[in-house]
């Protein structure tokens, strides 16, 4: 178990090299930080000094390491476009984020396995076939739509729901501001958890849906439902569960995306998370800001695979088996 | 009408299966799987059931149990135990009767347990559906029919997850779970067809002792004559799905009434006879589809006439305990022979 653990964090730390040598020489190429920090009538010598300041004459390797050896520590410099350490910014806008994709994800899993077991076991229902139907929108239709339909629909016309922003806060602690605790915080979570959660869940719904009818042909199935246990015990009991197995990969990269991509949703909805940031980022060229995003998703898609393959572990005992008797 | 005859002791058998009919709707006509098929298992007495693939063994058990796969249904006829109706019964109470008082064992033991629970709960999920006791007494009793079917350190062994058995040991555990509820009649669906050579026999032998101990009966489906010479009582032979010929198995076998059967034991290499070639049959069994009129065996018939192309064959009681389905054995085609 410990080797293995292990393993997966030395895989895990070549990834984050990899994706952090080529954030780095991708954004060498995005345009000349120095023409959007200065004005129009800087002189030659004042850019040739910022140059020098930041760094930026240095040889590509040298500035890869100096990134490197103060990523490690969490320092990913100072932003160009704001003048505030990176490492701030990102952690004052990340609980915004973070909030955002746990509610969708929660609601995109419940939901979808909801969904896909009802349509499973219903299968030829009308219930179940509108389902099918509707998901096939949630499938097709591109995010920013959604969300501006559902702007459309819930806060322009029938006013029940802002329409951008995050409502009030409340400070937790000091570095985490959350907007459970409020009314107006919680109004303001439902229509962009939908937006982002609705392709989740219906790609959930439909993986459920599908390894569900497969697994109800399985033998084990036939057998159970012959020892006369309860159609409750079959389903949920035995289907269920081994219906789950490969659900559990697929939602846990998937909730990796859900924080990647929640660039559109928040952009969309003026959510105040790293998304909107990283999109601001862009357009000022603000390199240590775009590193530092992409090193923080690929650091969370690192550590959900992780815990993704641990809980394989927790539920498949075949796996136990196969890794202890690797390990001897 | 034509059926079995009562049992010898005037006892209502324990399964009784009157003019089964299975039937499949399909967008090209309804299929019948099983045509009129009847026969009777006494307490305590192993039925063999062999036939053909696609001859309605396997189907026979599902139709028995309550689990045919839709679209196929009963379309008529009766399956009676203890002379009560099951075939009939609400789906909650049809649940009620499978595993308490019908076992079923699998094919293959290597998909017939659920991989993701240990041994321990599937055994003791099974027996507290079905019996009123404490989780404690469940698994006591889970681990001395373990030991029963001849798992060995049973009680540790228990708590091992099925991929942690053999073939042979985890169809011992299918065994285990399916009478675990001590159920009065067992189908046992080739339970050995996808075993090695050399554990086959154990299994038949825990099987048919276990049985014989509780006082239940089996229905053993096999394609394998050579375990039913050894383990069953009498044997019922199935064809495009109906009953060619029922009677006990030392008599099938040994002088077989019915051509399909002749030709059946024909294909069988035995050590004391020396023939050169095994017959066989010629053809093959006819498609749900195209069953032949009269007789279904018709075609095939080394001894076929004119009556067999035209009418169907009822089951005919041969008063010695044998019950065939062939016009060769009615009064009238032996009256015709005698003249």
């Amino acid at each position: 178990m410990l080797a293995f653990i292990l393993r997966r964090v030395l895989q895990s730390v070549i990834v984050m090299l990899t994706v952090a040598l080529v954030a780095f020489a991708l954004f060498r190429f995005v345009g000349d930080p120095i023409a959007s920090m200065v004005g129009q009538e800087a002189t030659l010598a004042e850019r040739m000094e910022l140059r020098e300041a930041l760094g930026l004459n240095d040889p590509f390797i040298v500035q890869f390491f100096t990134f490197l050896s103060r990523a490690v520590v969490g320092d990913f410099g100072i932003s160009y476009r704001l003048q505030q350490p990176v490492m701030e910014l990102i952690l004052s806008r990340l609980p915004a984020t973070l909030e955002l994709a746990l509610v969708s994800g929660i609601a995109a899993f419940v939901f979808g396995v909801g969904f896909g077991v009802y349509t499973a076991l219903r299968r030829g229902g009308w219930a179940s076939s509108s389902i099918m139907t509707v998901s096939l929108i949630g499938v097709s239709l591109p995010t920013f739509l959604i969300g501006v339909l559902l702007i459309w629909v819930f806060a322009v016309e029938l006013q029940w729901l802002p329409s951008f922003g995050r409502g009030d806060v409340v400070d937790l602690g000091g570095w985490w501001r959350t907007g459970f605790l409020t009314e107006s915080g919680r109004m303001s979570m439902i229509l962009p958890a939908i937006t982002l959660g609705l392709y989740q869940m219906t790609l959930i719904m439909r993986l459920v849906r599908a390894e569900m009818l497969e697994v109800l042909r399985a033998d084990y199935i036939k057998f159970a439902r012959a020892r006369g246990l309860s159609n409750r015990a079959v389903n949920f009991g035995h289907a269920l569960k081994n219906t789950l197995v490969p659900v559990i990969t697929i939602t846990g990269l998937q909730l990796g995306s859900i924080i990647a991509f929640s660039i559109i949703t928040e952009t969309v909805f003026q959510w105040p998370g790293v998304g909107a940031l990283f999109i601001n980022s862009v357009r000022f060229v603000d390199v240590p800001v775009m590193a530092a995003y992409l090193m923080l998703i690929a650091l969370v898609f690192v550590v959900i695979n992780l815990i993704v393959d641990l809980l394989y572990y927790l539920v498949d005992p075949r796996l136990r088996l196969d890794r202890s008797a690797a390990g001897h | 009408m034509s059926g079995p005859s009562e049992n010898p002791s005037d006892k209502t058998p324990l399964l009784s299966v009157r003019d089964l009919v299975v039937e499949f709707p399909t967008r090209r006509g309804t299929l019948r799987a099983l045509d009129k098929v009847s026969f009777d298992i006494a307490q305590g007495e192993v039925l063999g059931m062999v036939g053909e693939s696609g001859a309605g063994k396997s189907l026979t058990g599902a139709a028995i149990i309550g689990l045919l796969e839709p679209p196929g249904r009963i379309a008529g006829g009766e399956i009676r135990l203890r002379g009560e109706r099951i075939d009939n019964l609400p789906r909650e109470k049809m649940r009620r009767i499978r595993g308490r008082r019908i076992g079923m064992v699998f094919q293959d033991p290597l998909t017939s347990l659920n991989p993701l629970y240990t041994v321990a709960q599937q055994l003791i999920e099974t027996i507290r559906t079905h019996m009123d006791v404490s989780e404690g007494e469940a698994r006591k009793r889970a681990v001395a029919l373990l030991d029963r079917v001849g798992i060995p350190a049973a009680a540790r062994r228990i708590d091992d997850y099925p991929h942690h058995f053999s073939g042979g040991m985890r169809q011992r555990v299918v065994i285990a779970l399916a009478l675990c509820a001590e159920p009065e009649l067992v189908l046992a669906d080739e339970p050995t067809t996808a075993l090695d050579v050399s554990v086959q026999a154990q299994i038949i032998d825990v099987l048919k002792e276990i049985c014989a101990e509780r006082g239940a009966s089996v229905m053993l489906i096999t394609h394998d004559m050579g375990v039913i010479a050894e383990t069953a009582d009498r044997v019922a032979v199935l064809y495009a799905g109906r009953v060619a010929e029922i009677g006990p198995v030392r008599d099938v076998i040994q002088a077989a009434e019915h051509p399909y059967t002749a030709g059946l034991m024909g294909s069988i290499p035995t050590l004391t006879q020396n023939a050169a070639r095994l017959t066989q049959i010629p053809g093959s069994m006819p498609r749900l589809n195209a069953i032949p009129q009269g007789c279904a065996f018709n075609p095939r018939c080394p001894k076929v006439f004119d009556r067999c192309r035209t009418d169907r064959p009822e089951l005919i009681d041969r008063d010695n305990g044998r019950h065939v389905s062939c016009w060769l054995y009615d009064a009238a085609t032996q009256q015709v022979a005698h003249d």
